[in-house]
């Protein structure tokens, strides 16, 4: 059965006209007929048409403004849609922000009580369940104390403990993950996945890939408004990190003239992850292909790869001379490819490779900035946690319980 | 509309257009909500007060005394015979209840600007719980009104029934002008500046301080009831104080036309303006 039936929406926004409208401009306006301002219009949202089954976990993956938001508030009553329908069959709770409502001056006790009721809980409902919200907010002695005096973490978690003990048939969530410490956030993803193994039917935003990807069964992919696809969320996702190249689909290899003897110079050069083209995912490997020419056949080339982060600083070397078991000696045309397995991965983010190729340590062509390339956020360990992305880069580690050290102190 | 095929719980959002009735069995499935919210709004006023509820009292308490010496003793205005602080107090119940809830309902929507574009309900129970929870402010000030009617020996006339009548005439008013001002409020944030000027002036040219109708040359008399307050707060007086202060009938159905009109026409603007609140608040 079908939860939710989306025909034709369309949401139109006005831009501009919005922020000046005052009453000042509205009486001016009714003598200056002719110095009408054209407001610019622009559809948030047009032509979207999907089918969203009773049960289903669907993701709504896009870049910033393709819609998603205005998806959710429409979805959820909040906002009206300019064109189009949606029929929803179910109780529906939208959870666009964790603590919507919340009173400063009231305390936690209170604001449960409010703060459910806004998201659509009856009191009888909110009293049954409180123990179990404050045991899952893990506070019991502030709950008497006016929020104000809370830490930002406590206000979250309890806010985060009214919104889990929300029993609607349809849960409408917003990017609402991001909170919280990394304990929490695991928790939380545990609450979302046992609301989805009830049955009941889930919409969820986020920009974290690795939640969409562990959460969602199905997804929805926007862009710029329109419905781009939808389906199986793998499917779905990987068409998206497709798509979030900067260049946009092709390969994106920018070279000036050849700076070098040019006896050995580059053609082409391509970034992929996985069976990804363009673009790299964390816990996905990376993949550089390049294509080169030589004046001579075979060529004894040495090719080296570097890649430099946003700052500029070079994080990898990689060099052909390094590999032993590749032969030295190298066909007039051809591709090279280098692969990083993967359980080394850089922190999502925008970075450059540059190339080089030497013959005999003589430099036959050296391109800096041959092609910029994103890592985007990915499940790299597999746990469905984001993972770090204030380091430049990820690792797989091994950790055990270790014995001590010969002579150092024993513990405790 | 076609009937749905589907049974029962299928909602169907799309563009509404034209007139827009008031739904009020929705108002009534979000009731517990709206008990909520006022209950938010009566709790929030007087925390972190040092005086607390006893504001309550002082206020109106006050402004009757000021009152009672500038314009009884000083003025000289007339009395016919009425102890002086019962006639301002008795203008004082409805007006502080208009003036205080108004301020509080008209910038109802934009204090709930996070809660309004991120959960849906109907609207209109924000500025209506914020007049709610001024009914504990108005039951404080009866109970000081019965009071100070015993210490002034003022007997109680079966009149005083007509009360909660006039009581609620006052409710409705204020609500009306609630929503109306509320909703414009939403995308003319000039009624921030407007509203303190009417409840700043509107205490004086609606006739709290002192009794107008022997004042009033005969010909300006009607257009002065174009305010309804002009009409509730005769009412509230001639309850309380009895038959000589019957209040100037023509008057007061001219007021009671004025208020239908404002609520009509603030519940139709309301709705209509509803749906884009979220997009422009």
């Amino acid at each position: 059965m079908t939860a939710i039936t989306v025909r034709n929406l369309g949401k139109q926004y006005r831009l501009g006209a919005q922020a000046h409208d005052t009453l000042r401009d509205q009486l001016a306006g009714l003598f200056r007929r002719g110095a009408k301002r054209e407001p610019q219009e622009f559809w948030a949202l047009k032509d979207v048409n999907c089918d969203i089954e009773k049960g289903d976990i669907v993701g709504v993956i896009g870049r910033n403004g393709a819609g998603k938001s205005t998806l959710l508030k429409i979805l959820s009553q909040i906002t009206e849609p300019t064109e189009g329908e949606v029929r929803i069959r179910g109780r529906v709770a939208s959870l666009l922000e964790v603590g919507t409502g919340f009173h400063p001056e009231l305390t936690g006790r209170e604001n449960v009580f409010l703060n459910g009721a806004i998201l659509g809980m009856t009191r009888a409902e909110i009293t049954r369940k409180f123990d179990e919200i404050s045991s899952f907010a893990e506070m019991d002695t502030f709950l008497d104390t006016p929020v104000k005096h809370y830490s930002s973490g406590m206000t979250t978690r309890l806010a985060f403990a009214v919104a889990a003990h929300l029993e609607p048939e349809i849960l409408i969530i917003d990017e609402v993950l991001a909170v919280g410490d990394a304990a929490f956030q695991k928790k939380c993803l545990g609450k979302m996945g046992e609301v989805a193994r009830a049955g009941r039917t889930v919409i969820f935003v986020s920009h974290n890939m690795a939640a969409v990807t562990s959460l969602c069964r199905r997804g929805i992919y926007l862009e710029q408004g329109r419905l781009k696809a939808i389906g199986p969320i793998e499917e779905i996702t990987a068409t998206y990190l497709r798509d979030a190249l900067p260049s946009g689909g092709k390969s994106g290899f920018r070279r000036a003239k050849v700076r070098g003897s040019g006896k050995v110079f580059f053609t082409d050069l391509t970034v992929g992850s996985g069976d990804l083209e363009g673009a790299a995912v964390c816990g996905g490997g990376l993949k550089i292909r390049m294509a080169y020419e030589a004046t001579q056949d075979p060529v004894a080339a040495e090719f080296v790869v570097n890649i430099f982060d946003g700052q500029q600083l070079r994080l990898l070397s990689l060099d052909t001379l390094t590999d032993t078991s590749l032969p030295q000696l190298f066909p007039q045309v051809g591709w090279i490819e280098v692969e990083i397995a993967p359980d080394f991965s850089f922190t999502p983010g925008r970075y450059t490779v540059e190339l080089v190729a030497r013959i005999n340590g003589e430099v036959g062509d050296h391109v800096p900035g041959a092609l910029e390339f994103e890592v985007r956020d990915g499940d790299f360990f597999g746990n469905g946690r984001k993972s770090c992305d204030t380091a430049a880069l990820l690792v797989k580690a091994r950790w055990k319980l270790a014995a001590p050290a010969p002579g150092g102190r024993e513990p405790g | 509309m076609p009937a749905d095929p589907v049974p029962d719980a299928e909602r169907v959002i799309r563009p509404q257009r034209g007139f827009i009735a008031i739904d009020f069995a929705e108002i009534w499935r979000y009731r517990e909500l709206f008990g909520f919210l006022a209950w938010r709004d009566i709790l929030v006023r007087y925390k972190q007060t040092y005086l607390g509820v006893a504001w309550v009292v002082l206020q109106p308490v006050m402004t009757m005394l000021v009152f009672t010496v500038l314009f009884g003793r000083f003025g000289n205005f007339q009395s016919k015979g009425a102890p002086y602080e019962l006639i301002t107090f008795a203008a004082l119940l409805p007006w502080q209840f208009f003036a205080n809830t108004l301020a509080e309902s008209s910038n109802s929507l934009v204090a709930s600007a996070r809660i309004i574009s991120r959960v849906y309900f109907p609207r209109l129970i924000i500025p209506a719980s914020v007049v709610c929870s001024g009914l504990v402010e108005a039951a404080i000030s009866l109970a000081i009104l019965f009071i100070l009617m015993l210490w002034h020996g003022v007997v109680f006339r079966p009149l005083l029934l007509l009360l909660p009548f006039y009581f609620a005439l006052t409710f409705l008013t204020t609500f009306a002008a609630g929503a109306w001002f509320s909703a414009l409020n939403v995308k003319y944030r000039d009624v921030r500046y407007i509203v303190p000027f009417i409840t700043r002036l509107g205490m004086f040219i609606s006739p709290v301080p002192f009794l107008w109708m022997e004042k009033m040359p005969e010909k300006w008399r009607l257009w002065y009831c174009l305010n309804p307050l002009v009409g509730m707060i005769d009412g509230f007086r001639w309850c309380v104080l009895g038959p000589g202060f019957e209040p100037y009938w023509p008057g007061f159905w001219l007021g009671l036309a004025v208020t239908a009109v404002l609520l009509a026409t603030g519940m139709l603007y309301f709705r209509s303006t509803e749906k884009t609140f979220a997009d422009v608040i």
